[in-house]
């Protein structure tokens, strides 16, 4: 197989509201970054895919906007999805893979400052039977925050409210050492379990913050990529799987979508210093270390992760680009990098990122 | 050279509301349409399994499904969450629990709202049963909310036609979201100067075009426009059609001309009715000039200068 790899990573500060500022304006800087880094223009991108969503700002085709930042006249080969750009990465590394292209720039934005993100996501659910009750995002993931405090078996977890506070302090403890995050710092677990609910059984602590943000990587093959980076961030295995659409059909303790993924992306064939997943909510956390296999060994979200910025269709992409950073600076060797899609971890992606021996 | 003065962000409410009418599939049409003579249904899957809300296609196996069966309408809570602040658009509107419930004679679990007085009275086990709405039409909301029942359980799922007169196939879907929308920058600083009867497009420091109306970036070369440079207010036409199909709420009397406009000054056509003159005698090198809006901010339509056509060389990059 051919090796890909990522190159460059960049992202902005994630913020709560940009309204100074529109899509294109907030992901520039962003592109520059990237190009910058491996010494390129934009033209001499082989291929550019990104992920977005109208319905989070309400722009209709705001992606077609989005382009102009990043040079896409005269025509350039290019492709988007209405998802995480972390699918458009798996889109641009398959491109790479097939010999088409040396190089490709991929990068997502979400601006949920317009609207309201907990009625929006209501959008994407069965519109024959769930969308007509308007179940908002958070509620969803109290439904399965509480599936996993029942459940009488979770391996080797603990969940409880505690354990979840847990994630909440540790990975916005973490987020203190991260200056794009959202929300950095925290109170310990126990202050956090004097909060309210929000909805029960989460409380604020529990859910990601709501924001705007956008981020970008470059990915390149073979020699180029040994070219462009230092220390390439190889890309070893990748894969996406999705559930049973319908949340009663689920066991929504376990992710066996991420699980399968993981396998396919030759997670389990050796062991892993560092996991950047993306977990919106801290229950998703402990059913996710339990699906990919992460022992007490691994680094979790040493970036504060989703819980310190959930940019929409961004904070994915984010994950494999931390990772991918960890690797570049060398600060990790195998790591491996997960994003999701839809309520309660609907459909995940895993990769599997390695850097040379030094 | 003008410098771009600090932007004041413009904004303004924005609601995209859509009603979606959806066809349903024959198992859908059976379940929704049960739910309006209060019957529940299910689907059997081929290794046994009860579906409840039945889909058309096995989730595991993705087998075509058509065993319809009938279900009590009482079962149990298998997870729950307390809302304390319903939103627009939920089952209720006081504080209620979201709960999943496997109805009696279902293996799968069903969303929906379950009304009890507070987070402590719910847990998961707790038994439960369908409360009906008033007046069902065959859509999920038949099913007022769930409430709590201490009653006997119900028994299997028992075989059904899915048979009824009238049947449901399909439902309409209104969706509405309330946004604040926000220009940024470059339409922002656009949107203003317009409310002042002035033009301003924005040039690409790379390759010095100048983009109207400004969108904060070069398409060509991906680098932020910023320098503000006043361009018309005349222009011309550089390419137009004829609209012949009258638009909704919109007063205008077709046929009516539509047009992209070169602005003097402008590296790039922006689109504007042309009015002033009959339809026919538009055409391309037409000169013409902004007729602004009575609140004056911004340009109604564009009419004739009386000037000479533009040669068309002046124009032809622009088209």
């Amino acid at each position: 197989m051919r090796e890909v790899a990522i190159v460059a990573f960049g992202q902005s500060d994630h913020r709560r509201d940009t309204a100074e500022i529109s899509e294109v304006e907030m992901l520039m800087p962003v592109l520059h970054q990237v190009l910058d880094a491996v010494g390129l223009r934009a033209g001499e991108i082989d291929f550019t895919c990104s992920g977005s969503c109208d319905y989070l700002a309400g722009r209709a085709f705001s992606f077609t906007m989005a382009l102009d930042g990043v040079g896409a006249w005269p025509p350039i080969s290019e492709s988007h999805v209405e998802m995480d750009g972390a699918w458009a990465l798996y889109e641009a590394w398959t491109r790479l893979l097939t010999g088409e292209a040396e190089t490709a720039l991929v990068y997502s934005y979400g601006k949920s400052s317009p609207g309201d993100l907990r009625e929006v996501l209501t959008r994407q659910l069965d519109p024959y039977y769930v969308a007509p009750l308007w179940p908002d995002s958070v509620s969803l993931a109290a439904l399965q925050a509480q599936a996993l405090l029942d459940a009488e078996d979770t391996g080797d977890t603990v969940a409880d409210e505690r354990a979840l506070a847990g994630v909440a302090a540790r990975s916005r403890t973490a987020a203190e050492d991260n200056p794009h995050a959202q929300l950095a710092g925290s109170p310990p677990p126990d202050a956090l379990l004097e909060e309210p609910y929000l909805v029960r059984p989460l409380r604020r602590h529990d859910c990601p913050p709501v924001g705007d943000g956008a981020a970008a990587v470059v990915l390149a093959a073979g020699d180029t990529a040994r070219r462009l980076c230092r220390r390439p961030a190889w890309i070893r295995g990748m894969d996406h799987r999705t559930e049973a659409h319908s949340l009663g059909v689920r066991d929504l303790t376990r992710s066996p979508s991420s699980r399968l993924a993981a396998e396919r992306a030759g997670a389990f064939e050796a062991p892993v210093d560092l996991a950047e997943l993306h977990a919106p909510f801290t229950s998703q956390e402990l059913i996710l270390r339990r699906a990919l296999r992460l022992g007490e060994d691994v680094r979790v979200n040493p970036s504060g992760g989703a819980l310190a910025a959930n940019p929409m269709m961004a904070a994915g992409l984010i994950r494999l680009g931390e990772a991918a950073a960890a690797i570049h600076r060398g600060a990790a060797d195998r790591a491996l990098a997960h994003a999701t899609s839809g309520p309660c971890l609907q459909q995940n992606l895993v990769a599997v990122l390695e850097g040379d021996a030094s | 050279m003008t410098p771009a003065p600090s932007p004041e962000v413009l904004q303004a409410p924005l609601v995209v509301e859509f009603p979606f009418t959806r066809s349903l599939g024959p198992v859908q049409s059976a379940f929704l349409t049960g739910l309006r003579t209060r019957t529940v249904l299910g689907v059997r899957t081929t290794d046994g399994r009860v579906l409840v809300p039945p889909v058309e296609y096995d989730p595991v196996t993705a087998d075509e499904l058509a065993d319809l069966v009938e279900v009590a309408p009482t079962g149990t809570v298998t997870t729950w969450a307390w809302n304390p602040s319903p939103r627009r658009g939920q089952p209720l509107s006081a504080p209620f629990a979201w709960v999943l419930v496997r109805l009696d004679g279902a293996d799968t679990a069903l969303l929906h709202a379950l009304d009890a007085p507070g987070p402590d009275a719910v847990r998961t086990g707790m038994r439960v049963r369908i409360r009906w709405a008033a007046e069902r039409e065959g859509a999920i909301t038949d099913i007022a909310c769930f409430e709590p029942y201490d009653g006997a359980e119900g028994g299997e799922a028992v075989p059904h036609t899915g048979t009824f007169t009238d049947p449901v196939r399909s439902i309409v879907a209104p969706a509405r979201l309330d946004y604040t929308y926000a220009p940024g920058r470059a339409q922002s600083r656009y949107l203003k100067a317009l409310a002042g009867r002035a033009t301003y497009g924005e040039r690409c420091p790379s390759c010095r075009k100048v983009y109207v109306p400004p969108r904060g970036a070069c398409p060509t070369c991906g680098v932020a426009t910023a320098e503000q440079v006043e361009v018309g207010p005349r222009g011309t036409v550089t390419t137009f059609c004829i609209v012949n199909i009258k638009a909704r709420n919109l007063d205008i009397e077709v046929p009516y001309v539509y047009a992209h406009i070169a602005l003097d000054g402008a590296d790039l056509a922006l689109h504007a009715r042309i009015g002033g003159i009959p339809y026919d005698e538009v055409r391309m090198g037409l000169r013409v000039e902004p007729v602004w809006s009575e609140d004056g901010r911004y340009p109604d339509h564009y009419r004739p200068t009386g000037e000479p056509d533009a040669d068309y060389d002046t124009y032809k990059e622009l088209l």
